[in-house]
């Protein structure tokens, strides 16, 4: 396995809409353009009618460089935005209005990187800032259709995109990057990126030796790793026939699962960048840049630290909670109402990772709150129900979305700490069992075979201490009668 | 006969309005009278506004009676190059692909106008996207020139100069992208302002080539001009490119004189091409203007030589991306087969719907800015343009303005240069350093030689529009150039 896994080479094209700003990025049409009737989010300038110009949207540029500086990248003195011209139905101006780093452009930013959990860089070449092109929809499929339908609502929302350099070695890394991505700019709160469509990804693989392929229309990152192992494997089964890979664009169906051949050996186009006249630089003072630093909320890296010293967390379920912006609200929001916080964190980073996993789940799938898993620490830390029933009551929980306390009494599952129920119970298997009772007599470990029979006859539903206690009296009363 | 009202000097018909010795009705409909008679033999216009602006014209007489306060171009009707938006009017660009394009908005210039009471008369001809120096390239026909209908009126914002020296507007607005407004000013002996690059705002201006065009104000006189400059310049948040520079108000710098205006003459305005009664007639106002007082020196920009090529080498460019939306699928001309697919429908839209000179000129500029070219023409081009405005900002050094004929010939016969596009674009010579360098200049009426009218050009350093106008009046001054001269205007 890792024999094969040194040999891929992967980068990534991340594009993620800046869905928190109020307008887009060139005029004043709402950003939200979801669930609108087509074509009524727009105004002249997203739909480049005649004699319209842009005006550049500067909480987008503020927006952009805190991302830039949450990945470590380095910001350009200056902002430019360059025209990248060509002929599309989705493009209301038949250009693009992006960013280029050549012919005297400059990217937003350049030289970024994110750490994996292994300590692994990855590098991130450089970071954009450009708009949305309307969306294209057919009747049918987009080999079938005989018509195209273009939507402008989405037409010059904020984009930033981001490269990697080819250093992500597995469709798993690619994940893995891509989940540390996503919980870092939700922790910047500059886009939502549950909101479909928020986030597309083109992907270029290559095997060692072998030529690039790029990916496209992978929409959500969770299609990343099938469409990467999909690819991996086809080009894998390609090379071991002797059959050389071709340099193409190849489209990720994500019914099917397949990818499919768009270019073959695309020429390469001719964009014809060059500067856009209608937007004056902007220069990011050194000033801005402080403001921007000092507004910075708390990225998951040093969120993850303060959940270890401030809750007590263990450094492996403070990372697995901070994966996930939506997680470690969840869990700092269950710590708040409960008395053991640590506690809430296993429940959060180990129990309902492996239902999710399981499940194929998300958390917002779910209808719990964290009073619900507040409820159940607190359940357990004051030995009204036994860590087995616990569990019990926790998956009924997610699956029913009932609090906690109603389930065990519903379900019978609370501890019963009452003596004289304990001590009947305990007579009762003092009875049925001379033999064990003998053995624990003449041995200590005897003991926990008696305490067993009485879990099992309560049903778990005993406090362990109570049982113990009058278990170790009786025997003590039954040797001294001998 | 011209009206004798239609003859008075538009700032002062402004006075005559507010203090009800015409009505704006009147005024109007002398205008449209005008329009009438002269029309057929000009053809400045592609739509004339005649109701809505005789209902306007009342509610301003109703404002001034009511004792309102009125705008300052309350009453004048102006007209407006036709690649500039009216709300709920067709802007057509004078070309076939936006023949039925209505505008959805109004450009800042004409919301400005509005607000100052002005009435919109008209949308005015022109070369085709602006791409011409004669008015020949339209859509809908030439426009003649108002001097001797046998002539173009140049171009190409030759519509709004015709109209203005036809006494068809008060006021007019044209672009200036390499000489749109002071070409056809000069061959129909009028006055006509390209401001410098971001005084007024491009908002609702259709784009040729965005680095390098403002919108300009036409006038017959010199204080009329800075009375529309005044009332259409200033920061537009829509126009990232738009000043924020608090200007002042134009029309009060005529108080100030003009003693000790240091005047240079930039030889190389004066050379290539440049014909011998343009010459005469410039170096005419240049004596009479030292008659009068005023020191000149003649001088060098030396890179001015190489303006004319990178001019075209950016406007072709930037042109050939600004063109490319009229793909015929949001609005525009459109080829009626639905058979095809997109790619062909778009060739086949762009095809048909655009005028040879436009194909010429997107094919030319997307050749410039091609793989393989980019860095010998687009860059090299910029760099050109970069030591212009060094040149510039020398000479500004030493002097305040910089004196030159604003068009090498006279007014051409029609069809005369039709063949030869290079001739055509070689007429442009002397206005394009203006646009490469940002700065503002105008162009003069200087002299009428056999009939025919010569305009001087006037450049000053940026956001100097106040000392053009100031030099403007004194050469307007200094020629007493009778603006109803010729067997044209006693029609």
């Amino acid at each position: 396995m890792s024999d094969e896994v040194g040999k891929i080479k992967i980068g990534l094209e991340v594009h993620c809409q800046l869905t928190s700003l109020a307008t887009k990025l060139f005029c004043s049409s709402p950003a939200d353009y979801r669930e609108r009737p087509p074509n009524t989010n727009i105004c002249p300038v997203c739909i480049g009618t005649p004699g319209s110009l842009p005006a550049l949207n500067r909480k987008a540029v503020y927006y952009a460089t805190m991302v830039a500086l949450a990945l470590n990248f380095k910001l350009s003195d200056r902002m430019l935005f360059f025209r990248k011209n060509y002929f599309y139905p989705d493009m209301s101006k038949n250009f693009q209005i992006t960013q280029y780093d050549r012919a005297g452009g400059v990217p937003f930013a350049t030289d970024g990187y994110i750490h994996l959990d292994s300590g692994k860089k990855i590098r991130l070449g450089r970071m954009q800032l450009e708009e949305d092109p309307a969306k294209l929809s057919y009747d049918g499929t987009i080999d079938s259709s005989t018509k195209t339908f273009v939507d402008y609502n989405r037409a010059g929302v904020a984009l930033i995109e981001i490269v990697t350099e080819p250093d992500l070695k597995s469709p798993r890394e690619a994940r893995e990057f891509l989940n540390k991505l996503t919980s870092i700019v939700e922790h910047l709160g500059v886009s939502d990126l549950g909101l479909e469509g928020s986030v597309r990804c083109d992907a270029n693989i290559s095997l060692a030796g072998g030529r690039r392929v790029e990916v496209k229309n992978i929409s959500s990152f969770k299609e990343v790793e099938r469409a990467l192992s999909f690819e991996m494997t086809r080009q894998k089964s390609l090379t071991s026939k002797g059959i050389s890979i071709a340099q193409e664009t190849r489209h990720w169906d994500d019914v099917r699962r397949i990818t499919i051949s768009l270019r073959v050996k695309e020429e390469e186009q001719d964009y014809r960048y060059f500067p856009e006249a209608d937007l004056v630089p902007v220069v990011l003072s050194k000033g801005f840049i402080k403001d921007v630093k000092s507004d910075m909320p708390e990225l998951p890296k040093e969120r993850e630290r303060r959940f270890q010293q401030e809750y007590n967390l263990s450094g492996e379920t403070a990372q697995v909670l901070v994966k996930e912006k939506g997680l470690a609200d969840f869990f700092e929001d269950s710590a708040k109402y409960s008395k053991n916080a640590r506690e809430a964190g296993s429940w959060l980073a180990v129990d309902l990772q492996a239902f999710l996993n399981e499940a194929g789940k998300e958390l917002a799938d779910l209808e719990i709150t964290p009073k619900h898993i507040a409820e159940l620490v607190d359940m357990v830390s004051n030995a009204e129900v036994s860590r087995g029933a616990a569990k019990t009551i926790f998956l009924e929980m997610l699956k029913t979305s009932k609090m906690p306390r109603s389930i065990a009494e519903e379900k019978g599952l609370k501890v019963i700490a009452d003596s004289k129920f304990v001590e009947d119970v305990t007579e009762k298997v003092f009875k049925e069992n001379p033999k064990a009772v003998q053995d624990a007599v003449k041995d200590e470990k005897a003991i926990n075979f008696l305490l067993g029979q009485i879990m099992r006859a309560t049903r778990g539903r005993v406090d362990p201490a109570v049982a113990n206690r009058i278990v170790r009296e009786k025997l003590s009363a039954v040797k001294s009668s001998e | 006969m011209v009206s004798r009202i239609l003859e008075t000097p538009v700032w002062e018909v402004v006075d005559s309005i507010a203090h009800e010795e015409v009505t704006a009705e009147e005024y109007t409909a002398a205008t449209l009278e005008r329009i009438k008679k002269v029309e057929p033999k000009v053809h400045a216009y592609i739509a004339v506004i005649e109701e809505p602006s005789l209902t306007k014209a009342r509610e301003i007489d109703k404002k001034i009676k009511r004792n309102e306060n009125t705008g300052r171009l309350a009453g004048l009707p102006i007209a407006i190059k036709d690649n500039i938006c009216v709300k709920d009017v067709k802007t057509t660009c004078a070309s076939r692909t936006l023949e039925n394009f209505v505008a959805p908005y109004n450009a800042t210039v004409i919301e400005r106008i509005l607000s100052e009471d002005g009435l919109i008369i008209g949308k005015t001809n022109l070369d085709e996207f602006a791409m011409g120096t004669s008015t020949e390239y339209s859509y809908f026909g030439p426009t003649r020139n108002p001097w001797d209908t046998s002539r173009v009126p140049g171009g190409s914002s030759g519509g709004s100069a015709a109209a203005v020296a036809g006494f068809e507007a008060s006021l007019a607005l044209g672009s200036d992208t390499g000489g749109s407004v002071r070409s056809p000013a000069s061959f129909c002996s009028i006055v006509g302002l390209k401001p410098t690059y971001g005084a007024v705002s491009r908002y609702g201006l259709v784009s040729f080539a965005n680095s390098l065009e403002q919108i300009g104000p036409f006038a017959r006189d010199v204080r009329s001009c800075a009375l529309l400059m005044d009332c259409i310049d200033g920061y537009d948040a829509r126009d990232s490119t738009s000043s924020n520079r608090v200007l002042g108000q134009f029309t009060d710098c005529f108080d100030e004189s003009t003693s000790g205006l240091r005047i240079g003459v930039p030889r190389e305005f004066f050379e290539e091409g440049v014909q011998e009664a343009v010459l005469k007639t410039v170096w005419g106002v240049i004596h009479r203007l030292e008659e009068l007082g005023l020191k000149y020196k003649e001088t060098s920009l030396p890179m001015i030589k190489y303006a004319l090529p990178a001019y075209y080498i950016i406007a072709m460019s930037e042109a050939s991306s600004n063109l490319a939306r009229y793909d015929g699928l949001r609005y525009g001309f459109r080829v009626p087969d639905r058979s095809l697919n997109w790619n062909d429908v778009f060739s086949k839209n762009r095809r048909q719907g655009f005028g040879a000179e436009v194909r010429r000129r997107i094919m030319l500029g997307t050749y410039a800015l091609s793989a393989g070219y980019f860095d010998q023409y687009y860059l090299k081009a910029q760099k050109i343009r970069t030591l212009i405005k060094r040149n510039f900002d020398a000479a500004f050094k030493k002097f305040d303005i910089l004196l030159a004929p604003s068009m090498p010939v006279l007014p051409f016969r029609m069809g005369e240069r039709l063949k030869d596009p290079l001739a055509l674009y070689m007429c442009d010579i002397d206005t394009v350093p203006a646009n490469l360098a940002g700065i503002p200049s105008i162009s003069i009426p200087g002299g009428v030689y056999q009939g025919l009218p010569v305009g001087v050009q006037v450049m000053a350093p940026p956001f100097r529009e106040d000392i053009l106008f100031r030099a403007g009046q004194l050469i307007e001054e200094s020629t007493k150039i009778d603006k109803t001269v010729g067997e044209f205007t006693y029609v």
